[in-house]
């Protein structure tokens, strides 16, 4: 299983994220998108470079509740909701977005 | 996914009034129609973390009948239930999973019947003589497969057991059959990945401590901003009395953060010094869903370690409901003795048991209109309900955790009788089946709750459900949208707490001086031990 781009094959798991999260790059993010039917805008980049960020620190994706707090913090009021990041990424930020962006995929009770 | 047509759950009745379906109608037999399902395997990785072989050996039918006659040995209960059945269909309606999706596979004594067949051929004599007469077949690759695909059909909730005249527990039997196919290399990558997220950061998610520390800190400003006092939730604390182990989806998942804020408003208003564990941050324990004796005292360890390091008297389990079957049932043999704890609590105590004893006393004052907008009812989780208790009576366990909800809000009823209690039907997601390559049957066998979750909100108005499980609250906020509900109708029990809960430093509105630290009573906690 391997998404191709550019020539170059870069493996991913049975759920399309990556095996190796240090071969995403911006370009990759938008093929991911693509598949998840989603056109990547600033926006979308807004939460995409805050979850990186955020894992870079951490090691793991923040809690939504703690990325909505960040976003509001950030870009103001009207970008710090639950139901914004959902128009975003119908299908839940925390799985979505992490796939996207190069994540490896919360697990556990959630 | 199945998107479910609508029919199934709202009977439109030609003289306008509405004729809901029984909860637990039979639903039309589908052979096989469930087959297909396959749960992702573990990677090798996943395998060799946990003790297991990376791939499955040349030799896997010897490795697996081997494991057979091991646990045959080990567990006493497990051969009685091989041995026992007299296929008197008592189980057949009794599972979700099968009135779900009416895969005769899915009534528990055919979901048994997949391992017995195996066992009866190779450790009964007349299996070995006569397999076509006693339903005894051969391990192959088919069978394996089978096994896979509906030993992750089932949640382990033990519906079944209550009304077996045996008391055979098929989930005794699923954890067992997971076990003998980890033996093999075939684990599922949903439970496998998790546990060994444990083994090596310490929680389910796999949050590292620094992740913890700074959600925390989040946590308490955003309970800042909404009380206007310092609720502290307090990480690595040592010297505090209490250890909260709960599960580490109230550090990322809706409702479970709100049941976390409930706790520490509680904790905070009885002055109680408490801290959570970055080493033990899950109170979850997937090595039950695997049957894995080794994995399971593995997991339970890390808590004796943080308890014993950090120094606390008490051990307090959140909202979670396998955490607590196994912490209730099984702690001590896995990680005791516990006499470095105060013998005057239990050892551990649940969440619920804690509040609901400081209510009992009249040490927490509630504003019930709080929830005045909300009408709720409570989904009893299977592991709570039939594999524990809580309190020192029987039933404690259905109505200690009603007590509480009770106590908070103004408007209360409970759903079917034959889908509460004892007789509680499965969210749908337990077991180590919370995973989107399963979402087909979860989805299917959360149809008996959401049937008579409908009924209330039909009969009574009810407007929300409370559950004190990460599993059913993960669960419910995915399946509710598949049956017409907003997926914010799952709530915590403790969320319903915190909402109502009358904080006696909060600033008055002439004082918005914010109460300091010290003023919050922590200095009481030695006299007032809140239970």
């Amino acid at each position: 299983m391997a998404y191709e781009i550019n020539g170059e094959s870069i493996e991913h798991d049975e759920e399309g994220y990556l095996s190796d999260i240090n071969q995403w790059t911006p370009e990759l993010a938008g093929l991911l998108a693509k598949d998840e039917g989603i056109e990547m805008t600033d926006e979308h980049w807004e939460v995409i470079n805050f979850l990186r960020e955020y894992y870079e620190e951490y090691q793991i994706a923040p809690a939504i509740r703690v990325l909505v707090k960040a976003l509001k913090k950030k870009f103001g009021p009207e970008k710090g909701s639950n139901k914004y990041l959902y128009e975003l990424f119908p299908y839940g930020p925390a799985k979505q977005a992490c796939k996207i962006g190069g994540l490896p995929k919360p697990t556990g009770c959630i | 996914m199945s998107e479910l047509d609508k029919s199934e759950l709202d009977d439109g009745n030609p003289d306008g009034g509405v004729s809901l379906p029984d909860p637990l109608e039979l639903p039309e037999m589908k052979p096989d129609a469930m087959k297909d399902l396959h749960s992702f395997e573990a990677a090798p990785k996943h395998e060799t973390d946990l003790g297991f072989p990376g791939e499955q050996p040349d030799d896997w039918q010897d490795v697996v009948i081997n494991k057979i006659g091991d646990l045959r040995q080990r567990y006493r209960s497990f051969r009685v239930y091989l041995d026992s059945c007299v296929k008197c269909g008592a189980c057949t309606d009794k599972c979700h999973y099968y009135l779900g999706t009416g895969d005769p596979k899915n009534m528990p004594v055919a979901r048994q019947d997949l391992l017995r067949s195996v066992y009866r051929r190779y450790f009964t004599l007349p299996g070995k003589i006569a397999p076509w007469l006693v339903g005894a077949r051969d391990l192959t690759e088919e069978v394996l497969e089978e096994w896979y695909s509906y030993y992750h059909q089932c949640s382990q909730c033990r519906r079944c057991s209550v009304y077996c005249p045996y008391g055979i527990d098929t989930a005794e039997i699923s954890m067992a059959a997971r076990e003998i196919m980890d033996s093999v290399g075939k684990g599922q990558k949903y439970c496998n990945e998790i546990i060994g997220k444990v083994h090596a950061v310490g929680n389910n998610l796999g949050m590292p401590g620094p992740a913890i520390i700074a959600t925390m800190e989040d946590f308490e400003e955003e309970l800042k901003e909404d009380t206007g006092i310092d609720i502290k939730i307090p990480v690595d604390k040592k010297g505090a009395d209490i250890l909260l182990v709960t599960p580490s989806a109230d550090f990322f998942a809706e409702p479970h953060i709100d049941g976390l804020f409930g706790y520490a408003k509680v904790f905070h208003e009885l002055g109680v010094d408490w801290t959570l564990s970055t080493t033990a941050s899950e109170a979850g324990n997937f090595g039950m869903f695997i049957g894995s004796y080794e994995n399971m005292r593995k997991v339970s360890l890390r808590i004796r370690e943080a308890a014993l390091e950090l120094g606390v008297k008490r051990i307090v389990f959140g909202e979670c409901g396998h955490a607590w079957r196994v912490a209730y049932a099984f702690l001590n043999t896995l990680a005791g003795p516990w006499d470095f704890l105060d013998p005057a609590y239990p050892v551990p105590q649940h969440i619920c048991e804690f509040t609901h004893d400081a209510i009992r006393k009249g040490k927490l004052k509630f504003d019930k209109s709080q929830n005045d907008h909300l009408t709720m009812t409570f989904h009893d989780s299977c592991n709570v309900a039939r594999a524990t208790r809580m309190g020192d009576k029987p039933g404690g366990q259905f109505e200690i955790p009603r007590a509480v909800i009770k106590a908070v809000c103004n408007n209360y009823y409970d759903m079917d009788d034959n889908t509460i209690g004892e007789a509680t039907v499965c969210c749908g997601g337990g077991g180590g089946i919370l995973t989107d390559d399963l979402m087909d049957i979860r989805v299917k066998g959360a149809q008996p709750r959401m049937r008579a979750l409908r009924k209330v909100t039909e009969e009574h108005g009810v407007t929300n459900m409370a559950a004190i499980c990460a599993i059913c609250k993960s669960q419910f906020s995915k399946v509710l949208p598949k049956y017409d509900f907003d997926m914010e109708t799952i709530m915590s029990v403790h969320q319903l707490v915190g909402n109502a809960l009358i904080m006696s430093d909060a600033p008055r509105e002439e004082d918005s001086e914010p109460v300091s630290d010290g003023a919050s009573g922590e200095e009481t906690a030695s006299a007032d031990p809140a239970a």
